[in-house]
């Protein structure tokens, strides 16, 4: 079996799960509006990290493992991540029977810019070298295996931390992941006219577009259960390409369908069986239309479902690890979080939309991601 | 882990594809990669409109996959049960730096979809899984050098798992100054044994 | 109008990388996403940027592009009624 242990958030409402979930319980959100010529000529809305308590939450931490090299943003919330998570269990984080497994989309990519303040080797810009950098940080004995699918990483990376468990090479994965806001990719969305102009809608009929965010994120898997909590195991988990479009997801939710089926397959489960679905949910036109009907396919349009981009908008190759991290925290305390920015729904589909906070039993949940490229993730989790 | 075979492993590199082993094709004239992909694309006749939106290095993977695939009958595999697992070092940078270009200076800001489409790797996957209609698993790893034993353990797992039972499985890379392609067909039949010391014995027999 | 017609033909070649298309393939009054060119969401938005690009019109909805974009000839249209 293998066990979901500890895990963190690092994002513009906190530096643990815990202080993610509170904000969201209390109806907080992190999508503010950034005016900051860095990132694009124009004011638009995103999730932000606070620059200042991130270097001071990181230098406190660089004096604890006395180190003192220069670091990026993102692997500064990076390590602090990954130190949150492992400050919760017990993992022998240097032992070669642990690996780490990272996911991101663009890595350190603001060392590209031509205002780029950093003397950091330009090889830094590299991800398997911002693999390396964490390596060494914590000085784990295997190489970090970087996966970078578009904004199906995260769940991809705990599927695959997950088959690496059970298939015997490891005995503990930490999974990591993170991505920032850069100019790189406001720009890159922009021309794409896919970002919405306020905070993002997840399935509500006047839905306009994304809200990006930046976070960093880490869960902890574990052939070895933790004894005093109740414990929550991976069951299944899949990937499928849609085969139709590298930008645009297929209109009958082909690969999503794929995916869901597949991960439902290897956890022999049945849908009346899924007590809760966490969405890719990003609030474009398209997307959550597609993610309705993949859904109904499958018949599960009972299951309560929400988006957590509501909170704390797309965060890329954090989303499906820190949307992992509040499920897992839905389920340890039986509640289910309300889609921020939701009010009526704009799908064609009979789904059943979460639009209040509220207690519900969860013993089975589904975990659903898309990206572009075609890419489609879906990931089967359940209580022992 | 005896059920896995390599049937066709192919080579890009150096201005010249070679199919298990053998040269197929090469333009020693052509300049740049751009060029070369030109003159394959004209060779291979594949007509496929699409591929001149591509990017360069989806290009790249997307003739070593139609060279690849040209005489694998793949018709007996469900289209679930065929996936893409990939890597290489730098990404796509090349695009990536290309992209920042247009976004550099604010007096000449014109950012490309069709640009920023492609600064993910992965993309490769998708026009290779669009063009040969593979609705399986995909994985894209970003590592220092061709790493046959992660991917080979990658594809075990999977097979092992039922979640596929043939791969395209290999590396495709471009640097600012080369570009490399490397890729396999794994299935229930082949003559080569799917393992990691086989794999790096036929990505190495090309340099 | 003409001249304009021509001048976009070649534009809209470079910008949307359709190789092995001349000038005299296009007709200025075919659909350009039907099955001609067969253009898609992603050709779209490169329109968007060419007419910013080329001409200084910004498009601010993404679904405006439906009318203008329907031949060459209604971009001509479009654009010398807007050019500024």
């Amino acid at each position: 079996m293998v066990y979901f242990k500890s895990h963190n958030i690092i994002s513009s409402l906190g530096f643990t799960t815990e202080e993610n979930f509170d904000s969201m319980v209390a109806d907080k959100i992190g999508i503010t509006s950034i005016s900051d010529s860095r990132y694009y000529p124009e004011a638009f809305p995103a999730s932000m990290i606070d620059e200042n308590k991130l270097n001071k939450e990181f230098d406190i931490i660089a004096e604890n493992y006395s180190n003192s090299n220069n670091y990026t943003k993102l692997e500064k919330m990076l390590i602090i991540s990954v130190v949150d998570a492992l400050s919760k269990t017990y993992v022998d984080i240097i032992s070669s029977r642990t690996a780490i497994v990272l996911s991101t989309t663009k890595g350190n990519i603001d060392l590209l810019s031509n205002n780029n303040e950093n003397t950091l080797d330009s090889q830094r810009v590299l991800l398997w070298k911002l693999g390396e950098v964490i390596q060494d940080f914590f000085s784990n004995s295997n190489k970090v295996i970087v996966i970078s699918n578009a904004c199906i990483s995260g769940v991809l990376a705990i599927n695959t931390a997950a088959m690496y468990i059970e298939s015997g090479q490891f005995d503990n994965v930490v999974v990591t992941g993170g991505d920032i806001v850069t100019r790189f990719v406001v720009s890159g969305f922009m021309s794409f006219m896919s970002l919405s102009p306020t905070a993002c809608k997840p399935f509500d009929k006047d839905r306009d577009g994304l809200s990006l965010g930046e976070a960093a994120g880490t869960i902890i898997l574990s052939k070895f259960p933790d004894k005093a909590t109740q414990n929550i195991i991976f069951k299944g988990g899949a990937t499928a390409n849609d085969a139709n479009h590298i930008s645009g997801p297929s209109r009958t939710g082909e690969g999503s369908y794929i995916a869901i089926k597949k991960a439902m397959n290897q956890a022999n489960i049945n849908p009346e069986k899924v007590d809760h679905i966490s969405s890719h949910g990003t609030a474009t036109p398209y997307n959550d239309e597609m993610e309705s009907i993949a859904i109904e396919r499958h018949g599960l349009e009972n299951s309560p479902v929400n988006s957590i981009k509501g909170y704390l908008g797309h965060t890329l190759g954090a989303a499906g690890i820190i949307e992992t991290a509040i499920l897992l925290e839905e389920m340890r305390q039986n509640t289910v979080l309300k889609t921020a920015g939701y009010n009526e729904s704009g799908v064609s589909q009979p789904i059943n939309i979460i639009e209040n906070t509220s207690d519900v039993e969860l013993v089975s949940c589904l975990k659903m991601a898309s990206g572009f490229g075609g890419s489609n993730a879906a990931m089967v989790i359940s209580k022992v | 882990m005896n059920k896995l075979f390599v049937k066709k492993y192919c080579h890009i590199r150096n201005n010249s594809i070679y199919v298990d082993g053998e040269l197929l094709y090469s333009d020693k004239e052509a300049e740049g990669l751009r060029s070369f992909e030109k003159s394959v694309y004209r060779h291979l006749k594949p007509s496929y409109n699409k591929f001149f939106k591509m990017d360069e290095i989806s290009k790249l993977g997307f003739l070593a996959a139609e060279v690849l695939l040209s005489d694998i009958d793949t018709s007996s595999y469900n289209e679930e049960d065929i996936s893409i697992i990939l890597s290489n070092s730098h990404s796509t940078l090349v695009t990536d730096q290309n992209h920042q270009l247009t976004v550099d200076d604010y007096d000449n800001f014109f950012p490309s979809p069709s640009v920023f489409v492609y600064t993910l790797p992965n993309i490769m996957i998708g026009e290779i899984s669009i063009r040969h209609k593979f609705r399986g698993e995909n994985t894209f790893f970003i590592v220092e050098n061709f790493n046959a034993e992660l991917i080979t353990n990658h594809i075990n797992s999977l097979f092992l798992t039922r979640k596929s039972k043939a791969f395209l499985g290999g590396w495709v890379n471009q640097s600012e100054d080369d570009y490399e392609a490397f890729l396999y067909w794994v299935s229930g039949e082949g003559d080569f044994k799917h393992n990691a010391t086989e794999i790096n014995r036929l990505y190495k027999l090309i340099s | 109008m003409e001249e304009l017609i021509e001048k976009l033909k070649v534009q809209i070649i470079e910008q949307l990388n359709l190789e092995d298309m001349e000038p005299e393939d296009i007709d200025a009054d075919e659909s350009l996403f039907g099955e001609g060119l067969g253009l898609d969401s992603i050709d779209a938005l490169e329109l968007i940027v060419l007419l910013e690009k080329e001409y200084g019109i910004k498009i601010k909805n993404p679904k405006d592009g439906q009318k203008i974009f329907f031949s060459i000839r209604t971009m001509a249209e479009f654009i010398q009624d807007n050019q500024k």
